[in-house]
């Protein structure tokens, strides 16, 4: 019989739940109901503060949130319970739904404390844990200003880098005498301070909030040493309380400091009802974490299916970049265990502090702080509690000094590697040996390791390599290399012809994955014309041809349209041409026009015309810069504020013609309406008042993905210079055929790794790629120009060898909507026998 | 050759300097028939039909040359299967095989047998 489960909240927690249960109820034995108030599915909470970098929802969606397609589960969005009725074993939600259930389970979370300040309702005062929230805190930044967080904790940091992004001189305000008191001891607070005020934020510490009160240009905030801030808002992100109200309502034992009281199995005083995540006070204690509630959540999937599985405790160690300092904390970070010793590191030069907690006869690691860089993280973690394997003054020394850190083999099989979702080492290692994982990606899906901070994937990486699985970078059989070391080894060599190159590093004659792959990076690093001499041999049809392959072999044709701004009189000649040699004709989606039909030995008179009208090459064929498109900006719009077309012409015409791993798309918005639809471009530029904003690494196509902020009201020197060393670094990093959403999303570190080196220069080689660029820009040649000065180009555009003016008699056309549209050879397709080969047997 | 290959009729296509290594190009045959024609890095010149049973387009001679573990291949421009040159299989399908035709070289004239 089935049994109905309802989930009173779909937050991370709540959404765990009801995936661990579906995937083991492999009988369906529960049905599940989920009631939430959120507007919309469980995101990822954790990654709230990300949304500022791209204000698109979608993308803290968490897998398979809506569960869709599971006829088990019944999501209702927006209409949060209101009531419980233990005794009728049903629950009322606000539009008046009734659902009798047979267990409960309440994961309603936190609320954000807000401090009964007077003034604290006014308009301006926000909070900081919904979209919802960080969409009106948006709306009222619009505009600058000052923005004040009261709460210097983690939440509070984070809400301090949103209003920093937002471009607000912010403060922030914390009760204690330093920042994240809860997990920083007063040393790592001391240079947590400094190094957060580097960055722009104002830190006012051991001061309360004495007052709000509506000033004539916004709020007037007065703190308890009588410092007045005249703000347009103030966010509370003083930590949160959880949400036991309808616990307390239907007469659930409750925390004494709030919290729904369960035991170590998650139950309630009622045996029929649940609590997990921030709600839950596990024998008192709430934890604010999510790998607790994940925990949590596992508990009970188990326990309802007649497990036995209790709450182990939980582990909260935190690691995070908070205003893009690195922050972690483990253990007993303030070593309240007796005897404690504490091995501290300092370093205001380098602005780095390093603390370790060890057991009193120093064998033993309790916990420990890292502020300013925390990659010993992931190793001295789940060292917790183990017996140290070094002196332990060697394990925080500074990198690149002797005795540095500790590798993965260090850790024992029962030490957690990721925190989140309690995964041990062993877990991981039985999954690549037994379970046969051979990359992250496999490990991810069979342990759930990596997949909710990712700040352990690293680790993976590392176990897969101790286990012996190597992870094949090699690009196909005839190199052993990945397209990224190939692009070095051609460049470091000046190896110029593929021959050459297979000759030296790799085997064989190459093959249609190695050879246009070379092909692209003998482009890129300026080789000439890419039909000269062996060359032509490398090249995938469509850059053989210079057009693209249609699916009855014949190709299309597109000259470039620059921004997509075209005169009567170019369009005319495009008309005649198409009409001349009766081609199909369409608009592209890159804002210039296709003709199709054309055969191998039309192409060259089709280009003749084309080029002697002023066009040249749109490479749509290549993978090559496509187009930048472009809205019509701010010489016509009356909304406009820059001039979009002009910007993307120049953008255009500077990257026309660069090779790359994949195409590469672009657009320019002249404001923020962005007709242009930049953000689904590989870079997009978006008009501001100030200057440009510039986007990179978004896609549409088959996986759609937004474009990440990369920075804000830039001038124009600055926002090309961006560009140019954004496309150089993804043209020498790529994989091939990987566009720039795939590629930063496989880049270590992501957007703050993109960032770190093409605007920050943190590997030195902003110069180098700037200067590829410019001699990218300065060779510029129109490829098919090229073909058309050149006689032995030019006499591969033939039809046949033997016959070069009869055209391909099998190619036919018939009539769709007055143009032309190909008919295929009514020919068997497979499983032909050969007969000459017969002949010859 | 063997014997039987002698009563084949022999058409001459292009001069052999003139194909390009690992170049293809399309040829016709007397009875209409289309061939693609290429002659890989050690020298050796192959000739299979220009039609990729795939796509059902004549498009054969416009792929990728060179090998798989060794096999010479031309890899189908349209949707990248990879057929052995000398004897016309395909290497992604093992239920396809194109038809392929002897070739010889003569007084400098690369030559075909049509059927």
């Amino acid at each position: 019989m089935t049994r109905t489960l309802v989930v009173v909240g779909h937050g991370m927690v709540g959404h765990r739940l009801v995936q661990a249960l579906r995937d083991r109820d492999t009988a369906g034995t529960w049905r599940v109901v989920v009631l939430a108030e959120e507007p919309r599915p469980a995101y990822d909470r954790v990654a709230l503060s990300s949304y500022v970098d791209h204000w698109d929802a979608g993308k803290l969606a968490l897998e398979n949130a809506d569960h869709a397609g599971d006829d088990l589960v019944e999501l209702h969005l927006g209409d949060p319970v209101v009531a419980v009725d233990r005794d009728a074993r049903t629950v009322t939600t606000a539009s008046g739904l009734v659902r009798g259930y047979d267990a409960l389970v309440l994961a309603t979370g936190s609320r954000p404390f807000v401090p009964p300040v007077p003034g604290h309702e006014l308009p301006g005062c926000f909070t900081y844990r919904t979209v919802e929230d960080l969409d009106d805190i948006r709306a009222a930044a619009e505009g600058g200003g000052v923005g004040v967080v009261v709460g210097g904790g983690l939440l509070g940091l984070e809400a301090a880098n949103v209003l920093r992004q937002l471009g607000l001189d912010t403060h922030i305000v914390e009760m204690a005498p330093r920042l994240m008191p809860l997990q920083v001891d007063e040393g790592g607070g001391a240079l947590l301070r400094r190094l957060v005020e580097d960055l722009g934020p104002s830190v006012h510490c051991g001061v309360s909030t004495k007052e709000i009160a509506e000033a004539p240009d916004g709020l007037r905030v007065v703190l308890s040493d009588d410092t007045e801030l005249t703000t347009g808002m103030v966010v509370f992100s003083a930590g949160v309380r959880p949400r036991d109200d309808l616990a307390r309502a239907c007469g659930l034992d409750v925390g004494e400091r709030g919290g729904v009281l369960v035991d170590d199995a998650c139950r309630t005083c009622d045996p029929n009802v649940y609590a997990i995540g921030e709600v839950a006070a596990v024998h008192g204690r709430c934890y604010g974490l999510v790998g607790p509630g994940y925990a949590m959540a596992e508990v009970v999937a188990d326990q309802l299916l007649g497990g036995t599985a209790t709450f182990p405790g939980a582990d909260m160690s935190t690691k995070l970049k908070l205003l893009g300092v690195d922050v972690a904390s483990f253990g007993d970070a303030h070593a309240s265990t007796g005897g404690a010793l504490e091995v501290v590191h300092n370093d205001p030069v380098s602005g780095c502090y390093k603390k370790l907690v060890i057991s009193d006869d120093a064998g033993t690691l309790l916990g420990g702080i890292l502020v300013g860089d925390a990659t010993s993280y992931a190793t001295l973690r789940p060292l917790v509690g183990q017996a140290l394997p070094t002196d332990p003054g060697a394990l925080i020394a500074p990198a690149g000094s002797a005795g540095t850190g500790i590798g993965v083999d260090a850790l024992p099989d029962e030490g957690q590697v990721c925190s989140c979702n309690a995964v041990t080492k062993g877990t991981i290692k039985d999954a690549i040996v037994v379970g046969g994982c051979t990359d992250v990606a496999g490990i991810k899906a069979c342990t759930k390791a990596g997949t909710t901070c990712g700040s352990c994937v690293p680790m993976l990486k590392q176990l897969l390599s101790s286990c012996g699985v190597e992870q094949s970078k090699a690009i196909c059989e005839h190199f052993e290399y990945s397209r990224a070391e190939l692009f070095e080894i051609i460049r470091a060599t000046r190896v110029r012809t593929f021959s050459e190159l297979v000759e030296k590093h790799g085997r064989g004659r190459g093959c249609d994955i190695c050879k246009p792959a070379v092909a692209s990076i003998l482009a890129s690093l300026g080789a000439g014309h890419v039909l000269e001499g062996e060359q032509a041999t490398l090249q995938d049809t469509n850059d053989r041809f210079l057009a693209n392959m249609q699916r009855n072999g014949t190709y299309s044709v597109i000259p470039r349209v620059p921004g997509g701004e075209i005169t009567p009189e170019k369009l005319l000649v495009i008309a005649e041409v198409a009409r001349d040699f009766g081609l199909y004709t369409k608009i592209t989606g890159a804002q210039r026009i296709d003709m199709f039909g054309a055969t191998v030995d039309q192409l060259p008179h089709i280009w003749r015309r084309l080029v002697d009208a002023g066009f040249e090459s749109g490479h749509a064929y290549g993978k090559a810069l496509r187009t930048v498109k472009s809205c019509v900006g701010s010489t016509w719009c009356r909304y406009g504020v820059q001039d979009s077309v002009g910007l993307a012409i120049e953008l255009e015409l500077r990257y026309r013609g660069l090779r790359s791993p994949h195409k590469i798309k672009a657009a320019v918005s002249g404001c923020a309406r962005e007709c242009a639809e930049a953000r689904g471009k590989d870079f997009g530029v978006i008009a501001t008042e100030e200057g440009w904003n510039l986007y990179v690494a978004g896609n549409g196509g088959f996986r759609p993905r937004h474009a990440d902020l990369l920075v804000s009201d830039v001038e124009k020197e600055t926002l090309i210079r961006l560009i140019d060393r954004f496309l150089m670094f993804y043209i020498r990093t790529a994989d091939r055929l990987q566009r720039t959403s795939t590629w930063l999303e496989s880049l270590e570190g992501g957007l703050d790794h993109l960032r770190e080196v093409i605007v920050d220069d943190s590997l030195g080689i902003c110069a180098e790629l700037e200067e590829a660029m410019s001699e990218h820009v300065a060779n510029y040649s129109d490829e098919w120009r090229g073909v058309l000065e050149d006689p032995e180009k030019l006499s591969r555009f033939t039809s046949f060898v033997n016959a070069p003016g009869i055209p391909d008699p099998s190619i036919s056309f018939r009539e769709e909507r007055g143009q032309k549209v190909p008919v295929l050879l009514p020919v068997p397709t497979v499983g032909q026998t050969n007969e000459v080969a017969e002949v010859k047997q | 050759m063997t014997a039987v290959a002698e009563n084949l009729t022999w058409t001459p296509v292009c001069q052999y300097a003139a194909l390009e290594p690992e170049n293809g190009v399309a040829a016709l045959l007397p009875d209409g028939t289309q061939i693609a024609l290429f002659r890989v890095a050690d020298g050796t010149a192959y000739a299979v039909s220009n039609l990729d049973p795939f796509s059902q387009a004549m498009v054969l001679a416009r792929g990728i040359v060179g090998d798989r573990g060794g096999v010479p291949m031309v890899a189908s421009p349209m949707h990248k299967q990879a057929f052995d040159l000398r004897t016309g299989q395909c290497l992604d399908n093992p239920e396809t095989c194109i038809p392929t035709y002897p070739v010889r070289v003569a007084d400098g004239m690369v030559e075909v047998a049509g059927r």
